[in-house]
């Protein structure tokens, strides 16, 4: 059975990544799969630079009540979604919690400072124990590879939201989002999107209803 | 079809606070709408444009914000309603004429949407367009959600025509690019017929001429019109109190800070003991209103983005009404409980009323904090650069080791646009002065005349495309007519790109997508009596080569048009021109003497440093196949194949 409720009202989602790598979208898509079922749903999102390599990080707050602050609140998230690996550690570090949940995409995005050897990139088991260390659940899925695979890397995003669904904790399935994905996109992209998302509920194991 | 005109009255749907502007006027009726792109207000008329067949309208990304509000005004004029969007920095560039139009009056409802941009998050400044409502009379209103932002541009077309005079809703970025769910009101008829009647009796406000002189029956005819207003703010359902009868501080906010004091007074608990006062008719102040609610408490807070207006505003008021409602104390940004630079939070209003009330407030624990920071530390910052395979990348590229060449500390004056990016490390920290919206021509015209005084460095200016119509054309002409030394460089991707591909006069299309003649910047130039050339970004020799004969040149005004269409353009549909391959066996990495140019100074992000390995790659994922790289690599190990 999908669940209906919220287990806090705000409920509170990060989307985060890098430029380019379809946050803006996700977040609209999860925030229209919640708007549907009548939840009252702010996003703030900051997107001026997010084509340029910048961080870009989506603020979702889910209520059934009103409208909140397009800032989540420190140390309030109570889902964090990383489309980039060290993006989940700057997210922890102002809005985490040790009760916060984590969906992290293994693929790293190099920042300038790396590609230039200025700075060093963690590694990988690195980053998967500081982020497991700060959490209460942490979940890795390699999104960008098997997008590849599929055929197109920005479907990544849409994978990490089959697997957000399939973490379970909010209220959403696969019904919600092909209503979401069937009204702004054509019949032939619909198609590549529901695989895109069912591989993603399949990364994380769980049999969706 | 667009949700905007398909959504169906009472139904309830997730919008973008710019969507639920544009949806406002919609539902106000509008039929001409005008601006000029900029973050974040540019989806307003890009809304608006996606329905201007099925609902009648005019719509235009003008070549700059003055001319916006100029098209704008004229539609008023003529009895049809208008709106006017812009970024902050475009209420100034549009100011003048406002100025003339407050004292003129304008006929049908007029709306300006400036959208500013507290904390500056894709901006050069974080200017205020708040101030200049104050400045040039006319009234100001401030939505502080989601469903406030649709309504409140229907309130301010009515206002508008009550009082016939421009009426301003302010946005910011926090409102107009978050979304939040809204409910549809009705769309009306679309007919709509333009006449300027202008041939009555000249003071007639409907018949006669549109003027603001004589100055001193105007300006006052101007002020009645703001008293008119504040009587209608006294009423307004939009102004809203939430709280105790007698709380012990009373919180006065407006805009986006709404959102967060109702949610920093959620955090601390605080509901029983603080009132909050949701103003939206921030200017001028209704009196009435205020006194009601400032007569219930000693203590005040306000809460605003950026610097001090309202909290002004108020204090003024208050002073006034003291003898009826005592002395009070007030917080906010003068005694430096909340920040004058940058945007605010809920996190930062919570931590004034803490302040206030001599309470804890402690987010999450300090052990996890310093972990979570510890941890945070190892990950590298993200600067921003140019994207893969973006022209400027190349541009800069040339632009920079051409001033090394020409070895006279020769500099270039930046501008507005992505490329004002080069006055960082991904643009090889080219740009040695950013300012407005064509101030880097107006700067090196300055410059190129200081030759009397002994300075013989070169002048160098770049421009956008965008830009160069907007506001580089005037101090070209300056430049050309002055007889100064200056070589413009102009960055022509085919595009406003920065805001999302809006047209502009250089290209074949307008806002409706219908074609239009296209001026030719280096046609123009050409006419104004620039020496023009054109290069291919992408190809450096030959953009190396011309520059630095341009800048050998004999002095006077150069125009150097460096075309290329911006990678992300819709029009390349991500397609690459180059499969690039790199050759391990050939690049020789810290062994080559190149000292790593590929990615330690060109660094392209489609390109990648694999110290254990000790060569560069290509990341598949990343590249864009613009096919530069390969002029960089002194090795050849970089190689290029057309893409069929």
């Amino acid at each position: 059975m999908q669940q209906t409720t919220l287990l806090s009202d705000p409920y509170n989602v990060i989307i985060t990544g890098v430029g380019g790598q379809g946050n803006v979208m996700a977040s609209r898509v999860l925030g229209n799969m919640l708007s549907e079922q009548g939840f009252e749903v702010t996003i703030g999102e900051t997107f001026g630079a997010s084509q340029r390599g910048g961080s870009v990080m989506s603020h979702l707050r889910i209520s059934r009540q009103t409208a909140w602050s397009p800032q989540i609140p420190k140390a309030k998230a109570h889902v964090v979604v990383a489309l980039e690996p060290i993006e989940a550690l700057r997210v922890l570090m102002v809005f985490g919690n040790p009760r916060t949940r984590v969906l992290c995409n293994t693929r790293p995005i190099q920042p300038v400072a790396v590609i230039c050897g200025d700075a060093a990139y963690p590694d990988g088991t690195e980053i998967r124990r500081a982020i497991g260390e700060l959490t209460s659940d942490a979940r890795f899925v390699d999104a960008t590879d098997a997008a590849v695979r599929l055929g197109n890397p920005i479907l990544g995003n849409i994978m990490m939201i089959g697997a957000l669904a399939a973490m379970g904790g909010l209220p959403i399935g696969r019904a919600d989002f092909k209503v979401v994905i069937s009204r702004t996109m054509d019949a032939d992209k619909v198609t590549a999107n529901l695989a895109a998302y069912d591989m993603g509920v399949d990364m994380i194991g769980a049999k969706e209803q | 079809m667009s949700i905007l005109i398909e959504g169906k009255s009472g139904t309830r749907h997730l919008l973008m606070g710019n969507e639920a502007i544009a949806r406002g006027a919609l539902e106000a009726g509008v039929h001409v709408a005008a601006g000029y792109p900029g973050t974040p207000s540019s989806e307003i008329i890009e809304s608006l444009a996606k329905v201007c067949g099925p609902r009648n309208l005019y719509v235009e990304w003008s070549v700059n914000e003055k001319v916006a509000m100029e098209v704008a005004a004229a539609a008023s004029f003529a009895g049809l309603r208008s709106l006017c969007v812009m970024k902050q920095n475009g209420v100034n560039v549009a100011s003048d004429f406002l100025l003339h139009l407050a004292g003129s009056g304008t006929r049908a409802g007029m709306v300006i949407v400036p959208c500013d941009d507290p904390g500056a998050l894709s901006s050069a400044n974080e200017g205020e367009s708040r101030h200049f409502a104050r400045l040039v009379e006319i009234p100001l209103l401030e939505p502080g959600d989601f469903q406030q932002a649709k309504d409140m541009i229907k309130w301010a077309f009515a206002l508008s025509e009550q009082i016939r005079n421009p009426v301003m809703v302010r946005s910011v970025t926090r409102l107009s690019h978050a979304s939040g769910n809204v409910v549809f009101g009705d769309l009306p008829a679309v007919d709509a017929e333009a006449y300027f009647k202008h041939d009555g009796p000249a003071l007639d406000p409907l018949q006669g001429v549109m003027l603001s002189y004589p100055v001193a029956l105007k300006h006052r005819g101007q002020q009645e019109k703001l008293q008119q207003a504040v009587s209608l703010f006294e009423q307004s359902p939009f102004n809203t109190y939430e709280g105790p009868e007698n709380p012990e501080l009373l919180v006065i906010t407006s805009s986006a800070c709404c959102l967060y004091s109702t949610e920093a007074i959620h955090l601390l608990g605080l509901e029983e003991r603080v009132g909050l006062l949701k103003l939206t008719t921030t200017w001028p102040l209704p009196p009435q209103l205020m006194e009601n609610y400032l007569a219930r408490t000693d203590k005040i807070l306000v809460v605003e983005e950026v610097i001090r207006f309202l909290e002004n505003e108020v204090k003024v008021l208050a002073a006034e009404l003291a003898p009826r409602i005592g002395i009070k104390t007030f917080f906010g940004k003068k005694d430096g409980l909340l920040p004058t630079v940058g945007e605010l939070n809920p996190d930062l209003v919570a931590g004034a009323l803490a302040r206030i009330f001599k309470m804890d407030y402690e987010p999450v624990a300090a052990t996890y904090a310093a972990q979570a920071a510890e941890m945070a530390a190892k990950a590298p910052g993200r600067d921003l650069t140019f994207c893969p395979g973006c022209p400027h990348r190349a541009s800069f590229w040339t632009i920079h080791n051409v001033l090394e060449m020409d070895n006279r500390q020769g500099f270039v004056c930046g501008d507005i646009g992505c490329y004002s990016l080069a006055m960082l490390p991904s643009g090889f920290s080219t740009l040695k002065t950013l300012h407005a919206m064509g101030s880097g021509a107006g700067l090196a015209s300055g410059f190129g005349k200081l030759k009397a005084f002994g300075m013989d460095q070169p002048a160098v200016a770049v421009s956008g495309d965008s830009t160069f119509f907007h506001a580089v054309l005037p101090a070209l002409v300056n430049a050309v007519h002055q007889q100064s030394d200056i070589t413009l460089i102009v960055l022509d991707n085919s595009g406003t790109a920065m805001t999302g591909f809006q047209p502009h006069p250089g290209r074949p299309v307008d806002a409706a997508g219908n074609p239009a003649p296209q001026i030719d910047i280096a046609s123009v130039c050409e006419a104004i009596g620039a020496r023009v050339r054109t290069c291919d970004p992408f190809d450096l020799e030959r953009t190396e080569r011309t520059l630095l004969e341009m800048l050998a040149d004999t002095p006077g005004v150069k125009v150097l048009v460096l075309k290329q269409i911006c990678a992300l353009s819709p029009e390349k549909k991500a397609k690459k021109m180059f499969e690039m391959r790199l050759d391990e066996s050939i690049c020789l990495g810290e062994n080559c003497g190149c000292n790593r140019l590929c990615t330690r100074i060109f660094k392209c992000p489609g390109l990648n440093w694999d110290a254990a390995a000790g060569v560069a790659r290509i990341d598949e994922v990343i590249c864009a196949g613009c096919g530069v790289c390969a002029s960089i690599c002194p090795a050849g190990a970089i190689s290029k194949k057309e893409v069929a």
